[in-house]
């Protein structure tokens, strides 16, 4: 009887954090920096000790490196980052109405080097990519994030929503289980964070180098015993763009250092 | 390959200053295997310099179980005004340098 009374109340137990899920309200939200121990805040708050700030300076030697058969860098159109990119990046993803979908700075400096520079795509994940768009957006440290403001982009912030409430995997749980209900708890030893993306592209500890929001999101699907999507799937874009909507407002951070 | 370094651009004489210096580099171990089994070659910085204007300060060696992109600080005793020159040394014939300006008073 004691047996059965208690696996009714840890059947309780366990429906209480679905009854109370639900979003973080804005004065509630917590940058992936307020989780970490004060070695790791201080590795990011100072830029020579800063690992993602040595893809920053490699992404500016690229900005004026020429590329493709057009024989254009990126700075004889745009310019000066410092003033043309200044709070790009916190727009990003942004809807592409030629395309009439949502796209990722990755996907927006591809998308430049194909139509105007006459190069060839650079892979996800490549050391170009990536010191390229933290270059990009690095301009736009301190701006807030204003993610989603166009209402073309509204069903894909639906969509992206969608795919961060349903339980998926082996675990069967959703990004909604951890990082809206149980942020502020450990898994593992480890904190659970809110997943506000406001350091991307970020330097990781755990993978010693730099890497997208996208990398992110497929290794958190990995660890739910979940099948990620490819690099570039629509799925992630409008995960990306539903969590860059989720944190607007909030400053940027790029690059930011996380454990 | 981009390195960030870090000197203090005024002290005093006899003061003690920190150095700071973090270089782009993938450290590869050589302990590890592609999926197909292969061992991936050893990559890394074997060794770090630095001279104050030409006299060696600082040297390190370093070895495969130290992490990318390696980091390293220092202390020294400002003496006099000069310059500052960084060494890294590694497999493959890597080579990098980086220099850095004190004024001492």
């Amino acid at each position: 009887m004691i047996f059965w009374r208690a696996i009714a109340a840890a059947t309780l137990f366990a429906a209480t954090p679905a009854l109370l899920a639900g979003e973080i309200p804005s004065d509630a939200r917590r940058s992936g920096y307020s989780f970490m121990g004060p070695d790791t805040r201080a590795m990011q708050d100072d830029d020579t000790s800063n690992p993602g700030m040595l893809f920053v300076l490699d992404g500016e030697a690229l900005w004026t490196r020429k590329a493709g058969s057009a024989d254009k860098a990126c700075a004889d159109c745009h310019g000066d980052a410092r003033d043309s990119m200044k709070g790009v990046a916190a727009r990003y993803p942004a809807f592409d109405r030629a395309l009439a979908r949502p796209v990722t700075l990755d996907q927006r400096i591809n998308l430049c080097r194909t139509n105007h520079q006459q190069a060839t795509p650079l892979p996800y994940e490549s050391r170009d990519i990536l010191a390229l768009s933290a270059f990009v957006a690095h301009q736009s440290r301190g701006v807030a994030i204003a993610a989603g403001d166009d209402p073309q982009a509204k069903p894909f912030i639906d969509q992206g929503r969608t795919l961060f409430t349903q339980r998926e995997g082996q675990l069967n749980l959703a990004c909604t289980n951890c990082h809206d209900d149980n942020f502020d708890r450990r898994l593992a030893g480890s904190p659970i964070t809110q997943a506000q993306p406001t350091g991307y592209p970020l330097y990781r500890l755990e993978w010693q180098t730099l890497g997208s929001l996208e990398r992110r999101l497929r290794s958190c699907m990995t660890g739910v015993r979940a099948q990620a999507y490819d690099y570039g799937a629509p799925e992630l874009v409008a995960l990306e763009l539903y969590l860059m909507s989720r944190a607007r407002g909030m400053p940027m951070e790029t690059p930011a250092v996380r454990p | 390959m981009a390195a960030l370094v870090n000197v203090p651009t005024r002290a005093k004489r006899g003061d003690i200053i920190e150095i700071r210096t973090l270089t782009s580099h993938i450290m590869e171990t050589g302990f590890r295997h592609t999926m197909d089994g292969a061992p991936v070659p050893r990559d890394i910085i074997t060794s770090f310099t630095c001279r104050h204007n030409g006299a060696e300060i600082f040297r390190a060696d370093l070895f495969p179980a130290i992490a990318a992109n390696p980091y390293l600080s220092f202390f020294t005793v400002a003496k006099e005004s000069g310059k500052f020159e960084f060494e890294w040394i590694g497999d493959n014939g890597y080579s990098s340098i980086a220099s850095a300006s004190i004024i001492v008073e």
